[in-house]
């Protein structure tokens, strides 16, 4: 049975990696479909990886053996981070090694070391970007432990599947602390994934770029890797959203229609994401990079009333 | 006691309670004029759900009405007078530059904790769903008190004590489920006078001293001269 268990952990972790690809193709499809272009089809994320694995790699003169590594430890940890946030099914071994201050340390390791590798060359974009990079991480991070502890606090653990039993036993309830939670973590994903407010993703040539300006020197599989590892951290934090403030559908058990039940579920509650994501990509424009403070300074007071309001309306004497 | 033991209308009372503390922050800093106006009005909305939700659970009829009232006096009618000053006097693209707003929002933060503190000893068994909502209203009267404190702009100031006078009433319905209907319109046309009032007063300010900004009156002059700084 343990192996079982551990066979279907590996399929999870193998299927976040597989998945990711799809959620950006199918957000930028949405996304065209919204601006009247008829887009690529959702699968050209798969080809673009493709074409950068193939491809030779090169690298600066002056990079030094980090510029190489980096790739691989960023991926490796954002990869680490998404198999152990339940996808299909609740209870693996995975998603028990691992609780949700872990998961902001690994995502908090892959980002130092992003920011290290932008500054590596020594080109003035790549400071630009790392020094950026951390300028919203400082900010989005707070925010992030905020939303975590207002979740954690209701379910009386930190662990992420200790917080979906509690919310499935509980059944449907209004939570005032969930609402203002759920806000704050949307701002910190948007944040984090550099997504429209804060980041344009579909653009090389501004000033104004964060994550790109990092991956500048970047070619062949080492860029491959690091566009995959920001395509798995996009749907990390899908995931994460969906079914820690959704998590009806989940398979509890292991029985193969509880796990083709999650995994509908899931692609379900991914794909209404994506399209909102898109939508609120089309609507808004992206704020100034001194704007972004009073952006995460909003998602830090939504925790903190998270928090507030989990004390004085929910707990009670 | 725990969410899980109320019924759905009570959590949708505690919902809305929870989302107008959060428009009373929003308010507090939002620097634009009639932005502000607007979450205003959505605060007054809010309050009206709260007595309509409150109608609904079958305490008392006259909240309908109170609801009703609620919701033409504090999400219409009163915006709508707000904005129309705006706009005659020539404040539609207004914005008031605040100064510290990050600690401005702290100390909020510290006013709720404040009165969650202050209201914590009414530990009567019944009372403790009321307790909280009591707690929450208190906390967006305080809040709406530090705006007054902090903004130096007349409407902005009013914005503050009409959103004072919304906690009041959202104690008022969900602790006591509503005061006697002629309480409620004698407040109810006290505010709306006042909001006339205050219009005035708003002409005769600019008038005086050539500005809406308050602080300018702490200076006294005998000649009336008063430096040329306008705010920008």
């Amino acid at each position: 049975m343990s192996l079982t268990v551990w066979l279907i952990a590996l399929a999870q972790a193998l299927l976040c990696a597989a998945l990711a690809p799809l959620l950006i193709g199918w957000v930028r499809l949405v996304k065209a479909r919204l601006q009247n272009r008829c887009g690529a089809s959702v699968l050209q994320p798969y080809s673009d990886l493709r074409k950068l694995l193939i491809k030779e790699t090169r690298v600066a003169h002056t990079a030094s053996p980090l510029f190489r590594v980096a790739p691989y430890i960023v991926f490796v940890a954002i990869w680490l981070a998404c198999a152990t946030v339940p996808l299909v099914a609740l209870d693996l071994p995975t998603a028990r090694i691992a609780d949700i201050i872990v998961l902001v340390g690994l995502l908090a390791l892959a980002r130092f070391f992003l920011a290290l590798a932008g500054m590596d060359v020594g080109t003035a974009f790549g400071g630009m970007g790392a020094s950026r990079e951390m300028l919203i991480s400082a900010l989005a991070e707070p925010a992030m432990l905020m939303a975590v502890f207002t979740l954690a606090m209701t379910a009386h653990s930190t662990s992420l599947v200790g917080v979906m039993e509690h919310h499935l036993t509980d059944g449907f309830l209004l939570r005032p602390s969930y609402l203002f939670a759920f806000g704050a973590l949307i701002l910190v994903a948007l944040a984090e994934c550099g997504r429209i407010p804060v980041d344009n993703p579909a653009t090389h040539l501004e000033l104004t770029m964060v994550h790109e300006a990092m991956l500048l020197e970047y070619s062949g599989r080492h860029l491959a890797l690091m566009e995959w590892a920001a395509q798995i951290k996009l749907l990390l934090y899908g995931v994460l959203i969906a079914n820690v403030f959704l998590p009806w559908g989940i398979a509890q058990d292991f029985s193969p229609a509880a796990l083709a039940l999650g995994l509908a579920a899931v692609l379900f509650k991914l794909a209404i994401l994506g399209a909102a994501l898109a939508a609120g990509e089309t609507v808004l424009a992206k704020m100034r990079l001194f704007r972004v403070p009073a952006f995460l300074n909003l998602a830090l007071l939504l925790g903190l009333l998270g928090l507030l309001s989990h004390v004085i309306l929910e707990v009670g004497a | 006691m725990s969410l899980t033991v109320m019924t759905l209308l009570e959590q949708f009372v505690l919902l809305l309670a929870a989302l107008a503390l959060f428009l009373s922050f929003v308010l507090l800093a939002q620097a634009r004029l009639v932005a502000a106006i607007h979450i205003f009005a959505w605060q007054g909305a809010l309050v009206a759900a709260v007595t309509l939700t409150v109608a609904l659970t079958g305490q008392a009829s006259h909240l309908y009405f109170s609801a009703l009232l609620t919701l033409a006096l504090k999400a219409l009618l009163i915006p709508w007078m707000l904005h129309r000053l705006a706009r005659r006097l020539g404040l539609e693209r207004h914005t008031e530059t605040l100064t510290r707003p990050a600690l401005v929002i702290m100390a909020a933060v510290a006013l709720v904790i404040f009165s969650y503190w202050l209201v914590a000893p009414m530990v009567e068994h019944g009372l403790v769903f009321t307790r909280n909502i009591i707690a929450v209203s208190l906390a967006v009267v305080l809040i709406g008190l530090l705006m007054m404190v902090f903004r130096q702009q007349a409407v902005a100031q009013v914005l503050g004590f009409m959103s004072m006078e919304n906690g009041l009433f959202l104690a008022a319905v969900s602790a006591t489920s509503g005061m006697p209907l002629v309480v409620e319109l004698g407040v109810a046309f006290d505010v709306l006078v006042a909001m006339v009032l205050f219009g005035v007063f708003f002409f005769q300010i600019r008038e005086s001293i050539d500005s809406l900004d308050v602080d300018r009156l702490n200076r006294l002059t005998e000649t009336g001269e008063i430096e040329e700084r306008r705010p920008a």
